[in-house]
């Protein structure tokens, strides 16, 4: 939003036209990782770590070059290795950088009952207030990519930042800076969704991968980070990238139709029972009749 | 302190009615404000994460962090005072054919009108629904709070868990506020005496005799006259 305020609409005292308005400036700002161009070499790991001030974690080795099964409280940034067997026998090593995908439709959003632990940003960046988060976990729960991780020391929930700090003030995040081969980039969501798109289509038509495609579902109303991969029809292929992530249903149901339904049977309770207070009133005892009060 | 003998509520005061007979063991009542205070304290904490608009609820009990701490940890005592009351009463709580009829003819009771009900044992049909139904949700709030507690204890395989958990966990805990409100309103101002009860453990021979007649005459081993 820094943007905002250099840009200008009225000038006092001033002949002619406002130079600049009318501009159409563009806030949304997205990450794009090609990964069919990605080495594996995990510089954009270090460079999270570096940048975020954690220490480098200890591994977890899985038959893999996977640094640790999932992202951490503390690992923000982690590339998932899967070997792929293609349909000639040939074998693929598909690597995809996972961290928050930054959702125009944020799960982790809906399902946070803290005030303003959660904010999304003009730009599209979704970022976790932990002074306000109170260490619920609700957001794990509404995340369909399994970003948000609980810190128990810290007892609230960490993850990418998209680098909102570095960002804000011009610069790009610190995995883009680190990347040697360039499969990363960083610009505004329309300039990197054609940029994918371009090298979508690069794959398709020269490098034979007639399903190449961009990640950028629908079911969350888009990202602010968006992929290039190889096989669009199998997302799943690249560490569980999920084929259709939504808020999950019964997160809209908790948070929707339940709430207000449950809202209003509460205070319709209590009206109630206020109303058969005036209407009937108190239960009292009645006198046991005297041919039982006979010492037996 | 007579009234007069035109309303079907005429009330005369005698020696024998106000006699106390024992309702409710020491052991019984610590135990049920044990449940009591555990259970107001999930429903304070649990409301402040249910709505936005009950979140500062968690300002009265130390605030967000502090109520998310605490809430679990309160609803495993709870869940030990309902485990306790499973102990000392559900001998008490079978529903039998009375409580049947008496729960078909639930409107008179609604409308004051008792004595058109079937004798009642020590705990009406009522109190044996609401018994039930807090044990009930007891499990299911237990079961699917573990969940919410370490969700990521459910591994992402089966993260079905995590939504289900999610919607259960709110559902019961709805119903046990509707079961709660009658239950607190009915002992405190609705019922004469029953709130005392709780408290010194006994009730007047009129009170058992009047809500709770088998019971009156199984405790005081009175013979029933035949009607």
């Amino acid at each position: 939003m820094s943007q905002a305020s250099t840009e200008i609409v009225r000038i006092s005292g001033h002949a002619g036209t406002v130079p600049g308005a009318g501009l159409n400036r563009e806030y949304q700002v997205c990450k794009l990782v090609d990964t069919t161009t990605c080495i594996g070499c995990k510089a954009c790991e270090v460079a999270c770590l570096e940048w975020n001030g954690y220490t480098f974690s200890e591994t977890k080795f899985d038959n893999s070059y996977q640094t640790m099964p999932e992202t951490a409280w503390n690992y923000w940034n982690l590339i998932k290795f899967n070997e792929h067997e293609r349909d000639d026998g040939t074998m693929m090593l598909l690597m995809r950088k996972d961290q928050c995908m930054h959702c125009e439709d944020p799960g982790c959003l809906a399902a946070c009952p803290a005030d303003a632990a959660i904010v999304q940003y003009a730009n599209g960046i979704v970022d976790f207030q932990e002074a306000h988060c109170i260490g619920c976990g609700y957001c794990i729960t509404g995340c369909p990519f399994n970003i948000p991780k609980f810190s128990p020391t810290a007892r609230k929930v960490f993850k990418c930042t998209l680098c909102n700090d570095r960002v804000s003030v011009g610069l790009e995040p610190a995995c883009i800076k680190a990347c040697p081969t360039g499969c990363l980039h960083f610009g505004t969501k329309s300039e990197m969704k054609e940029l994918a798109e371009t090298r979508a289509d690069q794959l398709r038509s020269q490098s034979g991968f007639p399903d190449a495609g961009v990640y950028d579902p629908v079911g969350v109303s888009g990202t602010h980070v968006i992929y290039v991969l190889h096989d669009a029809k199998n997302p799943e292929l690249y560490g569980g990238l999920p084929r259709d992530p939504h808020i999950p249903l019964s997160v809209r149901l908790w948070k929707g139709p339940l709430k207000w339904l449950g809202n209003l049977a509460m205070l319709g309770g209590l009206v109630g029972l206020a109303l058969h207070y005036m209407r009937i009133g108190p239960k009292k005892e009645e006198p046991i009749p005297p041919e039982d009060r006979k010492p037996s | 302190m007579s009234t007069t003998d035109t309303t079907p509520r005429a009330r005369t005061t005698s020696a024998f009615d106000e006699e106390l007979i024992p309702r409710y063991t020491m052991v019984e009542r610590v135990n049920h404000w044990f449940g009591a205070i555990t259970y107001t304290y999930c429903l304070i904490t649990g409301l402040a994460f249910w709505t936005p608009y009950l979140y500062w609820m968690a300002a009265i009990v130390g605030g967000g962090p502090t109520a998310r701490f605490w809430h679990p940890w309160f609803g495993i005592f709870f869940t030990v005072s309902q485990f306790l009351m499973f102990l000392h009463w559900s001998g008490d709580m079978e529903v039998d054919n009375d409580d049947r009829v008496w729960a078909d003819n639930i409107q008179a009771y609604i409308e004051n009108e008792d004595d058109k009900l079937p004798p009642v044992g020590r705990f009406n049909w009522g109190q044996k629904l609401y018994f039930w139904g807090m044990v009930g949700s007891t499990i299911l709030l237990l079961l699917s709070g573990f969940m919410l507690w370490y969700v990521e204890a459910v591994p992402w395989s089966i993260h079905i868990l995590r939504y289900v958990a999610i919607l259960v966990h709110a559902s019961v805990a709805l119903i046990t506020i509707g079961l709660f409100l009658i239950h607190v309103y009915m002992s405190t101002i609705l019922e004469e005496g029953s709130f005392g009860s709780m408290i010194h453990g006994s009730v007047t021979r009129a009170w058992a005799w009047t809500f709770h007649r088998k019971w009156y005459y199984k405790v005081t081993g009175r013979a029933r006259p035949t009607e």
